[in-house]
């Protein structure tokens, strides 16, 4: 049943039909009304039984499910921005651990400067995490993606990381349909850890690994990853019949007028939307949408763009010195193809991504490689023109450092 | 569990490691002679019974007391404890109260009447005993568990030596002398009192004979005397008091010696009715023979001491005494400077000799200073004729009398067997510096009751009381059991790499040498020293 | 004479055994059907402080839970030395997740097994004294203040050993470090109060914080047995001699441990909701210098000329010690006020 929620609300509602046995909490703009939807659905006793811990960072919160998680509990955490980066080390550690925990990442910039805004920044910068990634370009892709996460995590015994536009999406009004709890229950099974701390089978998780093992301990997660596209789409499918709503399946790329077409638009996340109401208008340009984008499924996206003529990649995120994040990756995905591959940053920190905007650059003829999508030029220029002026920097000799902190191991 | 690879590890894998192979020192129980066995006359395994006693099983205890000396409940009351002066307790706060720990189970065993062990089956061989005080007994004791055939003669009436003529009653009652003796003699040794031997020569029919005649002359020494001067000598007053009568000796005694017996002889003199018992020593306290524990009864019980003096005349109630001076070597000298002493008599306390005409006859028997020599193996110079006791050279004591008897027993049977008794192979000591004392309890001794001055000189009742069985076991638990294991636990528990593994034999324990890294925390940590390091082999 | 009561069993309650003592009354340590929660074959150094202090905690632990127990282990030596791949030292279920979020980590268990319903199952987290008082002090007073069901055990060695004998929060004053190296006027460890983590932990007044040593274990598995009796989060900090930090023998890590205690540099109690409940009275209190002499970290205070000036000053912490936790048995007490 269609209701008109919060984005926020509905991933808090869906998740909870996924019946989580911890939730370790710590606020951060714009994921918070997430996390207190479900604090407070755990205090009424309406998701129960569930522990919400109210921990006091990231790093607590993303280490606090992996012990929940590695002892048979359903664990999710929701996050953002400053959030993911501070807890980077326990994100990393739960993929090496195959915790299959499913996060919540309302994206947002990375400061400094601060900026509470929308972008990709966060989850492009922790994109080789180890974890699945899923984008949402809309608020019911949102939720459901939740439900398939939880299954796609345990199944595989990887995490899941749930991509969100954050405001665009997080606080995003709109009709959506949270899916039914018997349904989330056919398509999710109870968890049944593939390791789990347990006084009657002692095993020792987390062991040091060494040269002589590391490599094919690597190996194998890789592999494990790899697998995730067919199963996601295997579930996708499952899920999308349960809820009867074939239009609801997803898939780990979306073709949208992109095959046959001349140029293909790849982007990730809620600019979707607007981005197909662009090419509506325009002959020739389509649309692909990639919803999971790690592991890459570079199949599946070779397959839409091996016609094409042109690829343009939008990018919500930069990195800076060299340009396009996704944009390497679409071009391994094209490796022997003749195509020029463009890369287009835009919506930085929030800035909104017009439609006019858009349809002008599709048209623009001579497109560069990269192009920042509503560059302020005058700012730019009066910024560049200052430095000219400015006296050279002179060498200076680097001062030793007076005591080096301690190493990151053991006392 | 579906476990991932190499992330997850099974339980307890890591014992596939051998951390053996770090050691360059390996760890190993010793067993180290401790100071109160070393330091025992009678040869007794005293931290052995003692390690039995703390465990509260006293009849096994007394068993393993025993083994060496079978006058427990007599030597609890007479011996002067060398192994309490050794002990290294005495280094933390007093020496364990090893001698009132082997009176208590001496009583034990005559209150529960428990029986010595069964001799050996008969051997055929038949050994002449010649007197039957604790060298005697010992030996006789010895060589009748051993299987051989025993016969003590004695020229008293009754068996016990010195034990019986000697020392007072008040520190040795007899029923517990008679119940030792009588339980010795029930072994199926055949004594004859009333027998003295005289002529070694012509007795027949023994394959071999143990000499332990004593010291019983008392040691003449001249003291110009008043024809109706009352003398007498220490050990008579000493025999005939402890036979029941009473000599007359008048209100002030003087006694003429400085050894034990003029200890005995002054207090018994007290327990007469002497007001007063004065002490006549050429020397000081300090070069007094006397052990320190009897001058110190003495002193409680107001026997006076009167040091560097001689008596140069003894008339009636009046003695003339020298005052005497140490020269350079500690050797007393007369100064010439005369008193007078008051003392209705004079008892002498000069030492005894040994009456040694028995072995005159005997050829090959060699006597050089008063005393008969034995070899190594107690044997003299006649084939087949051992001896012991205060009648060979010797710091004679009960204690030293009961070791001869044990000593001589087992060159004697090995000597009937035509061998040699091999010595006990040699134990490094067990030092008070190897030992890890903070384990051990602050537990200060348990001192035996005694009665107070004032009754103990009304009568012959006996001074020293006993421990019971409460303090008997904790007297006994004081025993650090120095360089021996007493299962503590410590090295087992102390170890990092769980490399030390309890066994039910033995020490208790053994080194596992695939885990032993050789950090030796086991060593350090043993309250005993019962471990040591050693290089590990190539 | 007075009846003397038979209390006294020559080794008393010090040694780890005694075979005059019932069975029931003798330490864990002492059972020869200990759990060896750690078994032989890990790679601890010679002599390791630490491998003797997890296994001293967690036997105890694994006896009073019955088996049922779960643990949480920070990065560090302990965590290096008993589970380099393929081989762990471990018999009981373990856990390694990082360095700094070992608290974290046993929250989350203990959430799950709540929310499981199997609260029959404990959780003991343990840690160096890096992962506790420097990069998992975050997630520790997070633990406590939430009241999370967690014991966390830190086994204190006083520096980074794992990396090579680093200065951590918890490294004693002038103890040499290879990042407080034994230079200069001021040499070692910086003197100051360092964070005195059991205090710190009483701070957020957890129904139980105690302090031990791996010299007394009686009291140390007394502790454990304290803490596992109670629900809520504890904290017990157990002094661990480091032979390869400390530059002390191997045979020496009790002894030391041991002298520690007996100088007052170490107090030895416990506290309940914020308030010292019981102390180990000093038996047999020592000058530092007898503690610290035998110390390589501690020997450019007795080189030539010594500091005779810095010692004085690490008396008087143990001097504080003593009187703060009224440590000294033969203490008259002292009047406050008028």
């Amino acid at each position: 049943m269609r209701r008109q929620l919060e984005g926020s609300r509905a991933i808090a509602e869906t998740v909870a039909c996924c019946r989580p046995g911890v939730i370790p909490a710590y606020p951060i703009t714009p994921q918070t009304h997430i996390v207190e939807a479900l604090g407070t659905m755990v205090r009424k006793g309406q998701l129960a039984p569930c522990r919400f811990l109210t921990v006091e960072s990231e790093f607590a919160a993303m280490s606090a499910a992996i012990g929940a998680s590695l002892t048979g509990s359903r664990a999710y955490t929701a996050t953002s921005s400053q959030g993911l980066l501070y807890m980077t080390e326990a994100v990393f550690n739960a993929a090496g651990l195959g915790a299959p925990i499913v996060m919540t990442v309302a994206n947002r910039a990375i400061g400094a400067p601060i900026n509470i805004w929308n972008d990709q920044s966060d989850s492009m910068a922790l994109r080789d995490s180890g974890w699945i990634q899923l984008h949402a370009p809309d608020n019911q892709a949102a939720a459901d993606l939740h439900v398939l996460a939880f299954r796609l995590a345990e199944e595989l015994s990887v995490p899941v990381m749930v991509c969100v536009d954050g405001f665009v999406l997080t606080h995003a009004f709109e009709p959506i349909d949270v899916p039914e709890q018997e349904i989330v229950d056919a398509v999710l099974p109870p968890y049944r850890p593939r390791q789990v701390l347990d006084p009657d089978d002692p095993v020792t998780i987390g062991a040091m690994v060494g040269p002589e093992a590391f490599t094919e301990v690597r190996y194998l997660a890789d592999r494990r990853l790899r697998s995730a596209p067919p199963a996601f789409e295997r579930i996708a499918a499952e899920f999308a019949e349960a809820v009867g709503a074939p239009q609801r399946r997803a898939r780990c790329v979306q073709d949208y007028r992109a095959t046959g077409a001349d140029t293909v638009v790849v982007a990730l996340g809620s600019v979707t939307g607007t981005l197909r109401d662009v090419v509506d208008s325009i002959d020739g340009v389509g649309v692909l949408t990639i919803t999971m984008y790690r592991p890459f499924p570079a199949e599946e996206i070779r397959a839409v763009l091996v016609g094409a003529r042109r690829i343009v990649v939008l990018e919500r995120a930069l990195a800076p010195g060299a340009s396009g994040i996704v944009t390497s990756d679409v071009r391994s995905a094209l490796a022997g193809l003749d195509v020029p591959v463009q890369t287009v940053i835009a919506g930085l920190g929030g800035r909104p991504i017009g439609a006019a905007s858009l349809r002008e650059l599709l048209a623009r003829p001579g497109l560069e490689d990269v192009t920042f999508l509503d560059l302020r030029e005058d700012v730019i220029d009066r910024e560049l023109g200052r430095e000219t002026v400015r006296e050279p920097i002179a060498e200076r000799d680097g001062e030793a450092a007076v005591e080096s902190a301690g190493e990151r191991a053991g006392a | 569990m579906d476990t991932p690879f190499a992330i997850t590890l099974g339980p307890g894998s890591s014992s596939v490691n051998r951390t053996g192979t770090w050691r360059t020192e390996r760890p190993v129980y010793v067993d180290r002679l401790p100071p109160c066995n070393q330091a025992c006359p009678a040869g007794e395994n005293v931290q052995g019974w003692l390690y039995t006693a703390e465990e509260g099983d006293y009849q096994t205890a007394w068993r393993q007391l025993v083994a060496a000396n079978p006058l427990p409940a007599v030597m609890g009351r007479v011996c002067y404890h060398p192994c309490e002066t050794a002990c290294n307790r005495a280094q933390l706060d007093h020496a364990v109260g090893i001698n009132s720990v082997e009176e208590f189970l001496g009583d034990e065993a005559i209150r529960r009447g428990w029986v010595l062990p069964t001799p050996a089956p008969d051997t055929g061989k038949r050994v002449l005993v010649v007197g039957a005080g604790p060298s005697g007994l010992s030996a006789a004791y010895q060589l009748c568990l051993l299987g051989h055939h025993v016969e003590i003669r004695d020229s008293a009436a009754r068996p016990g030596g010195m034990m019986r003529y000697a020392i007072p009653t008040f520190r040795l009652p007899r029923y517990v002398l008679d119940a030792e003796i009588d339980r010795i003699l029930a072994l199926g040794i055949d004594f004859r009192p009333n027998t003295p031997v005289e002529d070694l020569t012509a007795e027949h029919g023994f394959d071999a004979v143990f000499l332990a005649v004593g010291a019983q002359l008392a040691h003449r020494a001249y003291v110009p005397a008043a024809q109706s001067a009352r003398i007498l000598d220490a050990l008579d007053l000493l025999g005939d008091t402890a036979a029941g009568q009473r000599p007359q000796l008048g209100r002030t005694v003087a006694v003429y010696g400085g050894g034990n017996t003029a200890m005995d002889a002054a207090r018994t003199a007290r327990r007469l009715g002497a007001e007063e018992a004065i002490i006549v020593y050429r020397r000081t306290r300090e070069r007094m023979p006397a052990n320190d524990i009897e001058v110190t009864d003495a002193l409680e019980e107001g026997v006076r001491m009167k040091w560097l003096a001689t008596v140069k005349h003894a008339d009636v109630g009046v003695l003339t005494i020298e005052r005497m001076e140490l020269d350079e070597h500690g050797v007393p000298q007369p100064t010439g400077e005369l008193e007078e002493l008051q003392a209705d008599s004079l008892v002498l306390a000069l030492g005894q000799d040994v009456d040694h005409t028995l072995v005159d006859t005997l050829p090959g028997v060699r006597v050089e200073g008063g005393v008969v020599q034995v070899d190594e193996h107690m044997m003299t110079g006649h084939p087949g004729v051992f001896a012991g006791g205060d009648m060979v050279p010797s710091a004679r004591s009960v204690t030293v009398a009961i070791g001869h008897g044990a000593a001589a027993a087992r060159n004697i049977d090995a000597w009937l067997r035509g061998t040699v008794a091999t010595p006990e192979p040699e134990r490094e000591a067990a030092t008070f510096e190897r030992l890890n004392t903070w384990y051990y309890s602050d537990a200060p001794e348990t001192v035996r009751p005694r009665l107070d001055a004032a009754r103990r000189v009304s009568d012959f009742a006996e001074v020293t009381g006993k421990l019971d069985a409460d303090t008997a076991l904790y007297e006994a638990r004081r025993c650090m059991s120095c360089g021996n294991c007493f299962g503590c636990d410590n090295c087992y528990g102390v170890c990092p790499d769980n490399a030390i593994v309890k066994v039910p034999t033995g020490h208790g324990y053994a080194i596992d040498l695939d885990y032993c890294k050789g950090c030796a925390l086991c060593v350090t940590e043993c309250p005993a020293g019962a471990i040591d390091m050693i290089p590990e082999p190539d | 004479m007075p009846a003397q009561s038979v209390k006294f069993y020559q080794v008393g309650s010090r040694a780890v055994g005694n075979r005059l003592l019932d069975a029931e009354l003798r330490t864990e340590q002492s059972s020869a059907e200990r759990r060896n929660s750690i078994t032989s074959g890990h790679r601890a150094c010679q002599g390791c402080g630490e491998a003797l202090g997890a296994r001293y905690v967690l036997d105890t632990a694994e006896r009073v839970t019955g088996g049922r127990l779960v643990t949480v282990n920070a990065t560090g030596c302990l965590e290096v030395f008993s589970t380099p791949y393929p081989e762990s030292a471990w018999q009981v279920p373990w856990l390694h997740s990082l360095f700094a979020n070992t608290a974290s980590v046993a929250s989350g268990v203990a959430a799950a097994l709540e929310a499981q319903g199997r609260t029959d199952v404990r959780v003991l987290a343990q840690g160096g004294d890096g992962g506790t008082v420097d990069i998992g002090f975050a997630c520790l007073s997070g633990m406590f203040e939430r009241g999370d069901d967690v014991l966390f055990v830190c086994y204190d060695n006083e520096a980074y050993m794992n990396t090579g004998v680093q200065r951590s929060g918890a490294t004693p004053a002038y103890a040499r470090t290879a990042t407080t190296e034994a230079v200069g006027p001021i040499p070692g460890s910086r003197p100051g109060q360092g964070k005195d983590l059991p205090r710190i932990a009483m701070a957020h007044e957890i129904p139980y914080v105690a302090t031990a040593t791996v010299a007394e274990l009686r009291d140390l598995e007394a502790k454990v047995e304290r803490a596992m009796s109670m629900r809520g989060p504890r904290y017990l900090h157990v002094l661990v001699p480091c032979p390869l930090g400390w530059g002390s023998a191997p045979a020496e890590t009790v002894h030391l441990a041991r002298l520690a205690q007996r100088s007052g540099l170490f107090p030895v109690f416990e506290a309940e909701h914020g308030e010292v409940t019981s102390v180990l009275p000093i038996r047999d209190r020592i000058p530092v210098e007898e503690y610290l002499r035998p110390q390589r970290r501690y020997a450019h205070l007795f080189a030539d000329p010594p500091r005779t000036d810095l010692i004085e000053r690490i008396q008087q912490i143990a001097d504080r010690n003593v009187a703060r936790y009224h440590l000294d048995p033969h203490e008259i007490p002292h009047e406050e006020g008028a």
